[in-house]
């Protein structure tokens, strides 16, 4: 069932700083032609219900973790003021340019780093003209912040990082977010299954799901989260990677190691999935988590929660001594 | 009748154009990765005995999942902004494309069964790597270039899915080339081996922290450079899904697999003009002549 506008606030029972959660796509269809599908059509408008709760909370920030941003020497975060470009999409630029200009929480991307390096991660700000911001953060921020109302911060997707490196990234993230003194909601961009028809768009047919396989993972995932299981799901993302993603040098799916991370790491949520469709083949969810003081069960908690990331374990030498990163990496913690 | 003049393993680090100061990119270094760029001004230097009209370069950071696509605008100028290393390469570029071999390409692409298309959208950025591999094969940005993207086949089936993918287009376009009137030199726009080092130096060009990622890495590189050296191109792509799934390579891209097919599996030697390391990847200059 929907929760109506004024109750949004009142259910929320959390003395996080992070006042709600929600999972996006981030396909470009999304924002330059939700008309021309009625799947797309949907999605869009579940964005606007998404805009409408986020309006009603009123946060200081939309903490934003895009898997679209991949990031290969630790993790980044956006501190250009006020980033302005016209981003084309590598896959879909015949659906047309998306000119953008978005403001960002640069006191909180510069305390979001600190915190993440005290917590022992490789973390810089980037902000320089003309950065590639990605095609998931342009197109969501777009939708959920078209007047710029809030303030973002967005962080990168590390290809190699595993969870303990991730649960740490978003400890660092509420960490900030109380340093800072500010509230926010969290927004994960990310398909879930992720594999694209290989085929042109055929406007005059509906939308499908590649497989009947990533179709069952999907709605595996969403039944969790619509039972508000979110810690639980975390901890089903190595298989889901195995199962639903098309990846092999991004190590896992990460975002929902955040996600539950800066939620709370628990199964403590009212979860409402406001939609869920194919785009051209992926799995496409708007899932809203609302922080409760009632538990769905601890059912699936068996991996340990870090709280500082003591670097990869080299498992390609034999030699200690080299301090190097290696591309396959392991959990330490 | 148009030919392939030449073909180049050319890599793409943006750390080369950095080393170089060209004015087009904003930072500026001290130096740096000095085997690799003189290899660049060796290739240039053999480059400059031929002549030739048009640079084709296939690319693996433009990916597409959805087929291959071709640039399709004849002029494109704006600002290129590594996602990596921002702090290195922040490029202004100002160039030409020849969209009539483009889409003579893409045509005959479409003819061998593969699923193409051209890129018409005028905002599109360029990719850093088709960038650095014409910056540093031609700075003086004189002749016009073919961009291709690199199918993601080898993630979403396998290298030897790939491989055949990359047949199909290495024959068309040889076969585009020669249905022109066009001298064309070819770009495989990539690293060997590619396990790298997740961190960066305080002085990014401060090259007593230079070197291979790993042995094992440096060892499969001679041995690909080994028989390049051979004129044993079959040997070599006959490797290559064992070389990439071991050294994680950037072969993944179907580049050279691409070139070597449209030149025919050349047997004469290749011409290694440096190899060196950056940020821990191999990365080999090769010229094959027609």
């Amino acid at each position: 069932m929907e929760t109506s506008k004024k109750e949004i606030k009142k259910e929320i029972k959390t003395d996080s700083p992070i006042k709600k959660g929600f999972l996006v796509p981030g396909l470009p269809h999304l924002l330059l032609c939700p008309e021309k599908k009625p799947e797309w059509t949907e999605l869009n408008k579940a964005f606007k219900k998404v805009r409408d709760e986020i309006e009603e909370i009123n946060p200081d920030v939309i903490l934003i973790y895009s898997s679209y941003w991949f990031s290969i020497l630790g993790h980044q975060v956006q501190a250009m003021k006020e980033p302005e470009w016209t981003l084309v999409d590598e896959e879909w630029h015949e659906l047309g340019s998306i000119p953008y200009k978005l403001k960002m929480d640069v006191d909180f991307a510069n305390t979001y780093v600190e915190c993440a390096r005290e917590r022992g991660l490789k973390a810089r700000t980037t902000a320089y003209k003309g950065f590639p911001i990605d095609t998931g953060s342009v197109v969501a921020l777009k939708l959920l912040n078209p007047d710029n109302k809030f303030k973002a911060s967005i962080v990168s997707s590390n290809v190699y990082s595993d969870r303990a490196e991730t649960v740490v990234l978003g400890k660092a993230a509420v960490e900030a977010l109380k340093k800072e003194g500010k509230t926010a909601v969290a927004v994960v961009i990310s398909s879930l299954s992720n594999r694209y028809l290989d085929e042109e768009i055929d406007y005059s047919k509906p939308e499908r799901i590649h497989s009947l396989k990533d179709e069952e993972w999907n709605q595996k995932y969403l039944e969790f989260l619509s039972q508000g299981r979110l810690e639980d799901v975390a901890q089903l993302s190595r298989q889901f990677h195995r199962e639903a993603r098309v990846s092999k040098k991004v190590v896992a799916f990460k975002p929902f190691w955040w996600f539950s991370t800066v939620m709370g790491s628990t199964n403590n949520f009212k979860g409402e999935v406001f939609c869920y469709k194919p785009v051209h083949g992926t799995g496409a969810a708007v899932v809203g988590l609302t922080p409760t003081d009632k538990s769905t069960g601890d059912l699936e908690f068996d991996e340990e929660n870090a709280e500082v990331y003591k670097g990869n374990r080299n498992v390609l030498s034999s030699d200690d001594s080299s301090k190097d990163g290696d591309e396959v990496l392991s959990e330490k913690n | 009748m148009g030919q392939i003049v030449a073909g180049v393993l050319a890599p793409h680090p943006p750390h080369l154009v950095y080393g170089e100061n060209p004015e087009q990119n904003e930072p500026k270094s001290e130096c740096g990765w000095e085997n690799l760029r003189w290899a660049y001004e060796r290739l240039r230097k053999s480059l400059s005995e031929l002549d030739y009209d048009t640079l084709i370069v296939h690319s693996p950071h433009w990916r597409t999942q959805i087929g291959t696509h071709f640039l399709g605008v004849e002029e494109f100028k704006s600002l290129s902004v590594d996602p990596i290393f921002p702090n290195l390469f922040r490029y202004h570029y100002d160039l030409k494309v020849d969209v009539p071999l483009a889409e003579s390409i893409c045509k005959n692409a479409a003819h061998e069964g593969m699923l193409t298309k051209m890129m018409k959208n005028p905002d599109f950025r360029v990719d850093y790597g088709t960038i650095v591999s014409c910056h540093m094969t031609n700075p003086l940005w004189d002749k016009k270039i073919v961009g291709i993207s690199s199918n993601g086949a080898s993630k979403y089936f396998s290298m030897d899915v790939l491989q055949e993918e990359m047949k199909q287009l290495g024959r068309a376009t040889k076969k585009a080339i020669e249905e022109s009137d066009k001298k064309v030199v070819l770009l495989a726009s990539h690293s060997l081996s590619h396990r790298h080092f997740t961190t960066e130096s305080e002085l990014p060009e401060d090259m007593s922290k230079e070197h291979i990622e790993h042995h094992g890495q440096y060892i499969w590189d001679m041995k690909m450079i080994d028989l390049m050296k051979a004129g044993d191109s079959r040997a070599l792509i006959d490797f290559l899904p064992d070389f990439t799934e071991q050294t994680n390579a950037e072969t993944d891209a179907g580049g050279l697999s691409w070139m070597m097919e449209a030149m025919g599996m050349p047997t004469s030697p290749a011409t290694v003009h440096g190899y060196g390391t950056v940020i821990g990847t191999g990365n080999a200059v090769v010229e094959w002549r027609s």
